[in-house]
């Protein structure tokens, strides 16, 4: 493939280089990352309107011991484009990507707070994932996992507004609320503070990090096929779709293709947790606006296809399902006749909730113009998923990108023009409609053949064989003690996750565990955009945008 | 590229004036409520909540819950303490201790002395069992655990050995289906 960048923005860079999988990686010095970074967003050449992510990896053993990743993308063309830049450690700083892009804001903060790699110009250069008064950055390899950290109550972040609004004399005009961590309508813990102006917010921010639990540098220290059921546990409610995503992102690092039967029950295990997933998310959200009839019918076809998954899984929740090349098992005899009754089954339950609440007016005035986005800020936030959909912006990576054969089943991408909490509601209803069509293409051309390749330098072999043949005991002995050799080199592979786009970078030294990880979770972009979109609203407006957003603590925090 | 995607709109025009005097949407929604009302009273139930602990769902095959450790015909264990289980444990939660086989069977040279596992730390995946090259180590259904402290949730062989013909036993996730 031709180089695609235009020789003005070359002249620039160390290097750049078209990966296999058509990425554009190229490697800028600090002095130029800027210009590069704005040529790259601006040039129509490119015209890179999402920074997708920024990931920090520690080469201990480099001269320029950090490296920080940018991940860019054009939902136009679906070209993506990567910026790595060096940093010796003793001068870990860089120029703050924030004014070209606001999503930069948590993600800079992130790689601060994990990698210790500094941004100049941030407005708010604050810890993100781990407590204020912690000490170190984890994901350095230098850093011991074991190490404890003991937090007191006085460390209780308080955003310097705040404070001074609390030491000013116009204390008694406003007043500083907390909301969260732990409050039934955050649906996870995830802390608000606002100021209020009577019952107006005028002015929040968010605290996250509760629920992390060191995912990414537990993934360092666990073999490939190890990461999986930790990728269960990022965003819980479609587990199905993390597996997955993982398991594509190492499978392209290896060059290999699960068996077209693999794919297919992916897809369709995936499809009906993005369901389960949005009917969580509007369920949730019916509840706090006071709609709690429609909670239970989306939770009747919920708990059937927990039952689908538990008979092929063993897992209801945390399905670890998915393997590296594969899936553990072939589905059960009588997968095709349960998934064909749940698509008879679960059209009325969405209907219900259609009559119930879409057209009702007192829904509607809730919702309708509270929390908007429009396409612009939505993208500029690096928002993806139902979300970026309900503002107006057809992207969806199934289209832009498809993986898994889904660029054979036809389906229609659900775009609202209002960008409110009520266009995301539509946006979701009709999605889980489009998942049920998919299914039941996928049924029908589900091919037959293996679950999982034959490459026994990446799947286990058939437990008959390893029962009576050395070889399959040695090649089973080996994968277990020594892991997939993953090539040396680095991968971005992202797939449509049920918020939006779930990317997972991955950095392999050539060992049987991952050297680094980076999840890119839909809602981290999302969430940051929180603290302006209810500025102006009142409170129970916060619920509502705040449950339309769905936020899941575990792939937030991770 | 993003304009060819196909894309359906589902902005919803302003609100009727049947539907803003709230009356229509009211009724309507009052038919959905009422008629599962009525089927659930005297129809064809469709309620997924189960009355538990009286009603227990019935799950499959395949669950993962507790492990069991398997034996053989004459009830020595059949685990050889070949640590694949361990390595393979994403917890980190199994422990093994391995000696030499007592009994006077060559077959297998080694046996565990110890076998534990922290039921608190296992996250009941499943890798054990993929990992086991003997068949020694599958799962049963058994998923209602309590503990009064975490020393008691760390279990040895003879809480995890086979109890009886395995065809009695209430076993899930194993090798085979
Ligand atoms: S089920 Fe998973 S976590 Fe539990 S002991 Fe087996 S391998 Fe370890
Ligand atoms: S249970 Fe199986 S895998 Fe584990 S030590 Fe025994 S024989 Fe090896």
């Amino acid at each position: 493939m031709q180089n695609p960048l235009p020789s003005k923005l070359q002249s620039l860079l160390l290097s750049s280089e078209v990966c296999p999988d058509g990425h554009v990686e190229m490697k800028v010095e600090r002095s130029h990352l800027l210009e590069v970074l704005k040529g790259l967003r601006d040039d129509p050449a490119c015209s890179c309107n999402l920074l997708a992510d920024i990931c920090g990896v520690d080469y201990p053993d480099r001269e320029q011991r950090f490296e920080a990743v940018y991940h860019l993308g054009n939902l136009d063309s679906g070209q993506r484009y990567r910026v790595r830049v060096g940093l010796a450690e003793d001068d870990a700083v860089l120029p703050s990507a924030y004014s070209l892009w606001p999503a930069a804001d948590w993600f800079e903060r992130e790689a601060w707070d994990m990698m210790g790699i500094q941004f100049e110009g941030h407005p708010n250069m604050k810890r993100i994932l781990t407590h204020e008064a912690f000490q170190g950055h984890p994901l350095r390899k230098d850093y011991d996992a074991s190490q404890r950290c003991l937090m007191t109550e006085d460390d209780l972040m308080v955003p310097d507004w705040a404070k001074e609004d609390q030491a000013s004399a116009d204390d008694f005009e406003t007043q500083i609320l907390n909301i969260g961590p732990s409050h039934p309508a955050t649906h996870g813990t995830l802390r608000t503070v606002v100021r209020l102006d009577g019952e107006v917010i005028d002015r929040a921010e968010c605290e996250i990090g509760y629920l992390h639990r060191c995912f990414e540098k537990m993934s360092e220290t666990h073999g490939w096929n190890q990461v999986i059921p930790y990728t269960d546990r990022l965003n819980y409610c479609s587990s199905m779709i993390n597996g997955v995503g993982f398991a594509l992102t190492v499978e392209k690092m290896l060059g290999i293709e699960a068996p077209p039967r693999a794919q297919a029950i992916r897809v369709i295990l995936s499809e009906f947790s993005r369901l389960m997933d949005h009917a969580v998310c509007l369920g949730a959200n019916l509840v706090d606006l006071g709609a709690l009839t429609n909670f239970w019918y989306f939770f009747q076809p919920r708990e059937e296809i927990y039952g689908l998954l538990e008979s092929c899984a063993g897992g209801r929740l945390t399905v670890s399902y998915a393997r590296v090349g594969g899936l553990s098992h072939d589905v059960p005899p009588d997968f095709e006749e349960r998934c064909r009754r749940l698509l008879k089954e679960i059209p009325p339950f969405l209907d219900d909730v259609d009559k119930l609440v879409t057209t009702n007016r007192i829904f509607r005035d809730r919702t309708e113009g509270v929390g908007k986005m429009t396409a612009e800020e939505a993208i500029a936030w690096g928002w993806t998923g139902p979300c970026l959909r309900a503002s107006g912006v057809p992207y969806d990576v199934r289209k832009a990108a498809p993986y898994m054969g889904y660029e054979n089943y036809d389906f229609d991408v659900p775009i609202a023009t209002t960008g409110d909490t009520y266009a995301r509601y539509l946006v979701r209803m009709e999605e889980m409609r489009q998942s049920l069509r998919i299914i039941e293409q996928a049924l029908d051309q589900m091919p037959e053949g293996p679950i999982i390749t034959g490459d026994h330098h990446v799947a286990l072999p058939p437990k008959a064989r390893v029962y009576s043949e050395m070889e399959s005991l040695i090649w089973h002995f080996k994968l277990v003690f020594d892991g997939i050799h993953v090539p040396k080199g680095s991968a971005y592979g992202f797939t449509e996750g049920a918020n939006g786009e779930l990317g997972y970078y991955v950095v392999s030294d050539g060992g049987g565990q991952p050297y680094r990880v980076k999840v890119r979770p839909p809602c981290f972009a999302i969430f940051q955009a929180f603290p302006h979109l209810i500025e102006g609203h009142m409170v129970p407006d916060l619920i509502a945008i705040m449950g339309s957003l769905n936020i899941i603590a575990g792939e937030l925090d991770r | 590229m993003m304009k060819d995607v196909p894309t359906v709109n589902v902005d919803r025009p302003p609100s009727s004036l049947l539907e803003r005097i709230y009356l229509g949407p009211i009724f309507s929604g009052l038919g959905v409520t009422l008629r599962h009302f009525l089927r659930n009273l005297f129809g064809k139930k469709d309620i997924a909540t189960i009355e538990y602990p009286e009603v227990k769902r019935q799950y499959s095959e395949r669950l993962r819950g507790r492990h069991i450790l398997t034996t053989r015909d004459n009830g020595k264990l059949r685990c050889v303490a070949c640590y694949m289980c361990e390595t393979a444990c994403p917890a980190h939660c199994i422990h093994i201790v391995a000696e030499e086989n007592p009994g006077e069977e060559v077959a297998h040279e080694k046996v565990p002395r110890i076998y534990e596992i922290d039921l608190l730390r296992c996250v009941y995946c499943g890798y054990c069992v993929d990992a086991c090259p003997e068949e020694a180590i599958i799962m049963s259904r058994t998923h209602e655990m309590a503990f009064s402290d975490r020393d008691e949730a760390v279990i040895g062989i003879e809480e995890l050995r086979q109890k009886g013909p395995i065809e009695e036993a209430d076993i899930g996730y194993r090798p085979y289906f």
